[in-house]
C-alpha cells in the first residue's frame, strides 16, 4: 500500500488541489477583521472586540522574509525525524505577510539555506513534506505533510532537487 | 517608601551540571539565604516556591517542596509558574504578601536540575499546546528563535556575529570573578568564532547553556528590618510582571506567527521594553538612574536587544555601547556584572532570583571583584515564555 499522507496538523493548510493554489489557512474574525495563525476558532483574541464565530480564510501567497536561521543541531522530540539516519540541518524562515500585517514561521523548501535567503526577498508558500513514519508491515507507513516557504525567481524552483 | 520591601539575605546553590535534585539546590541556596540574613528557618512566616516543570510532582509544588526539605515549620505556603520569570512572580507573590500584611518575612526559591541540550516540550501528545507544536511541526528550538533575532539586528542594524562575540568576552571575564558561576574561564572572540555554529548567525558559545542551580532570597518589611538590626537594606522598589498588548507584532517563543495588525495598530514599544517601563514607572527612576542590570542573556545578540529595552541607549544602538565597553565591568553602566547566563547557564525558576541576587551584593557593595563602584541602583529584565514580564528595581 502506498504511504499515506497526512498534513502534520489538520486545517492548518490546504490539502488538496495544484501546488500553485496551496495555501495557509487562518481564521478571521468576521466583526473587527484579525486574522489568525494558526487558525483561532471560537473566539477572538482583539481585546477591543466583543467578537463572533470566526471564519476560515486562506492567508497571502507570498510574503517578505523577516528573518531567517537554520537547526544545525537535531532538535527534540516531537520532532519527526529517524535518529538512525544522519542528521540534514533545516532552515526555518519568518515570513511578513503584508495583507495580514503578521509575520508566519516555516521552514524552507528543501535545498534552500541560509545562504539563498535575505531579510526582504520575496518567498512563497509551497507544499511540503515533513517526515516520513515507518510502516508497521500492514502498511508503507505515512508522510506528514507541512508548507514550506521558498524564494521566488532565484531560479531554486528549477535547482533545488 | 511604603511600597519598598527590605532584601534580609541573598543565597545561591552554585550552578553547574551537578547531578543532583533540584530539592538540594533549592534547600542549600535557602539555608545560605537564611544565614545571611540572620533568620532562624522557623521564624520564616511564608515561603514562596518558583516551579519547575521537570520534576514531576515535587517540582510542580516547590514552595511545598522546599518547606519540606527545610522541615515542616506550618508557614504560610505558596507555589508559582511563569516559565523563566517564575522567580520574579516568586518575588512579587512575598512582596505583596508583605506589603498587604500577610506576613513581615518571606523565604523566595527556585532552583532546578535542568537537562542537557535543547529544552524540549512536555511529553505525550499535545496538540493544542503551542510549545508541543514548534517542536512538532518547525523543530524551532529556544536557539533557532534567538538566531531570527540576530540575523533580523543584522539585517536592520548592521550587528555583526563579531559584536555579539564582544557580549560573551564581557560576559565570560565578569563570570570568571564568580563563584557561584558555572564558567569560569575567560572566552576570547577568536574561541566564540571557533565554535560550532548552532542556528545561523549563532554559535556554542553565543547561546546560554542549560544547567543546575538554586538562588533564594529572604525578603521583609522595612519595620521588620528595622527591628531586625537593619537600619538600612538593599530595598526592592519595583517588581514589573506585565503582558503583552495586543496585537503582539514580534515573532516570540514559542510562537508559530505574530497576531495581525490589521484591526488594531500595534504599540510603539515591543513588549520586551514594556517590561522595563513598568518597572521604572513603579520605582519612579529611569535608565540614567542605574548603576548596573542584570538582563536575560539568552543569547549574546539578545542581550544587545536589552540594552536598547531597558533605556541604555536607542534601538539599534546595542552594539556601539558594547564595543566601546559601557556594559562591561569598569565600563559607564556595567550589564550582567554576575557574568550573566552565559557564565552561569539556565536554570529556569532560579535565574530571575539569581539576578536579584546579584543586585543585592552590588548595592551592599559586597561583590568583590566584581563590584561595580558606588552602585545605588539596579534593574533586572528578562521574559518568561507565553508572555511573562519580569523586572526588578533595587535600591539602596
Ligand atoms: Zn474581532
Amino acid at each position: 500500500m502506498p504511504r499515506k499522507r497526512i498534513p502534520v496538523v489538520a486545517g492548518w493548510f490546504t490539502e488538496d488541489g495544484p501546488d500553485e493554489e496551496f495555501r495557509l489557512l487562518g481564521t478571521r474574525c468576521p466583526l473587527c477583521s484579525s486574522v489568525f495563525f494558526p487558525r483561532q476558532d471560537g473566539f477572538c483574541r482583539n481585546p477591543g472586540c466583543t467578537g463572533g464565530e470566526p471564519v476560515e480564510v486562506p492567508l497571502s501567497r507570498r510574503g517578505t522574509v523577516w528573518s531567517y536561521t537554520d537547526g544545525r543541531y537535531r532538535p527534540p522530540a516531537p520532532y519527526p525525524c529517524d535518529p538512525d539516519m544522519p542528521w540534514e540541518p533545516y532552515t526555518l524562515v519568518a515570513v511578513e505577510l503584508a495583507a495580514e500585517r503578521m509575520v508566519v514561521l516555516g521552514q524552507a523548501a528543501p535545498g534552500v539555506g541560509v545562504a539563498d535567503l535575505a531579510v526582504g526577498m520575496t518567498v512563497e508558500v509551497v507544499p511540503g513534506v515533513l517526515g516520513t513514519e515507518s510502516g508497521d508491515g500492514t502498511d508503507d507507513g505515512t508522510v506528514w505533510t507541512t508548507w514550506h516557504w521558498r524564494p521566488v525567481d532565484t531560479g531554486l524552483r528549477d535547482g533545488a532537487r | 517608601m511604603s511600597g519598598d520591601v527590605a532584601v534580609l539575605g541573598a543565597g545561591m546553590h552554585p550552578w553547574g551540571k551537578w547531578g543532583r535534585s533540584f530539592v538540594e539546590y533549592g534547600r542549600v541556596a535557602a539555608r545560605n539565604a537564611l544565614a545571611d540574613a540572620g533568620i532562624d528557618w522557623p521564624d520564616v512566616q511564608s515561603v514562596v516556591g518558583a516551579d519547575t516543570v521537570r520534576g514531576g510532582y515535587p517540582g510542580y509544588v516547590a514552595g511545598a517542596t522546599f518547606a519540606q526539605a527545610l522541615g515542616w515549620q506550618g508557614a504560610r505556603v505558596t507555589s508559582v509558574y511563569a516559565a523563566c520569570a517564575s522567580g520574579a512572580q516568586a518575588v512579587n507573590t512575598a512582596r505583596a504578601q508583605i506589603l498587604a500584611g500577610m506576613a513581615d518575612v518571606v523565604l523566595v526559591v527556585g532552583a532546578d536540575a535542568a537537562p542537557k541540550g535543547f529544552f524540549a516540550p512536555a511529553g505525550g501528545e499535545r496538540p493544542n499546546d503551542p510549545d508541543w507544536l514548534r517542536f512538532r511541526v518547525l523543530g524551532a528550538t529556544n536557539p533557532t528563535y534567538f538566531a531570527l533575532y540576530a540575523r533580523r539586528r543584522m539585517a536592520v542594524h548592521g550587528d555583526t556575529p563579531e559584536d555579539f562575540a564582544l557580549v560573551k568576552v564581557k560576559n565570560a571575564a565578569a563570570g570568571a570573578l564568580n563563584r557561584n558561576a558555572r564558567y569560569r574561564a575567560p572566552v576570547s572572540a577568536e574561541q566564540v568564532a571557533a565554535s560550532a555554529v548552532v542556528a545561523d548567525p549563532l554559535r556554542l558559545l553565543d547561546i546560554c547553556a542549560t544547567s543546575d542551580g538554586g538562588a533564594a532570597l529572604v525578603l521583609s518589611s522595612m519595620e521588620f528590618a528595622r527591628r531586625h538590626g537593619a537600619a538600612d537594606p538593599v530595598r526592592i522598589r519595583a517588581v514589573s510582571t506585565v503582558t503583552p498588548t495586543y496585537p503582539k507584532a514580534v515573532l516570540d517563543l514559542p510562537d508559530i506567527a505574530t497576531d495581525s495588525a490589521v484591526a488594531v495598530e500595534p504599540a510603539t514599544a515591543s513588549f520586551r521594553a514594556s517590561i522595563a517601563r513598568a518597572a521604572y514607572e513603579e520605582a519612579g527612576i529611569g535608565p540614567s538612574d542605574l548603576s548596573l542590570a542584570e538582563v536575560y542573556d539568552l543569547s549574546t545578540a539578545l542581550e544587545l536587544e536589552w540594552y536598547e529595552d531597558i533605556g541604555l541607549c536607542p534601538a539599534g544602538g546595542g552594539a556601539a555601547l558594547v564595543r566601546e565597553g559601557a556594559t562591561a565591568l569598569g565600563g559607564r553602566i556595567p550589564v550582567n556584572p554576575s557574568g550573566g547566563l552565559a557564565s552561569f547557564g539556565e536554570a529556569v525558576p532560579a535565574q530571575a532570583i539569581a539576578q536579584v541576587c546579584e543586585l543585592t551584593w552590588q548595592l551592599r557593595g559586597t561583590a568583590g571583584d566584581r563590584q561595580v563602584p558606588g552602585a545605588r541602583a539596579g534593574i533586572t529584565a528578562n521574559q518568561g515564555l507565553f508572555g511573562h514580564g519580569s523586572a526588578v528595581v533595587a535600591v539602596r
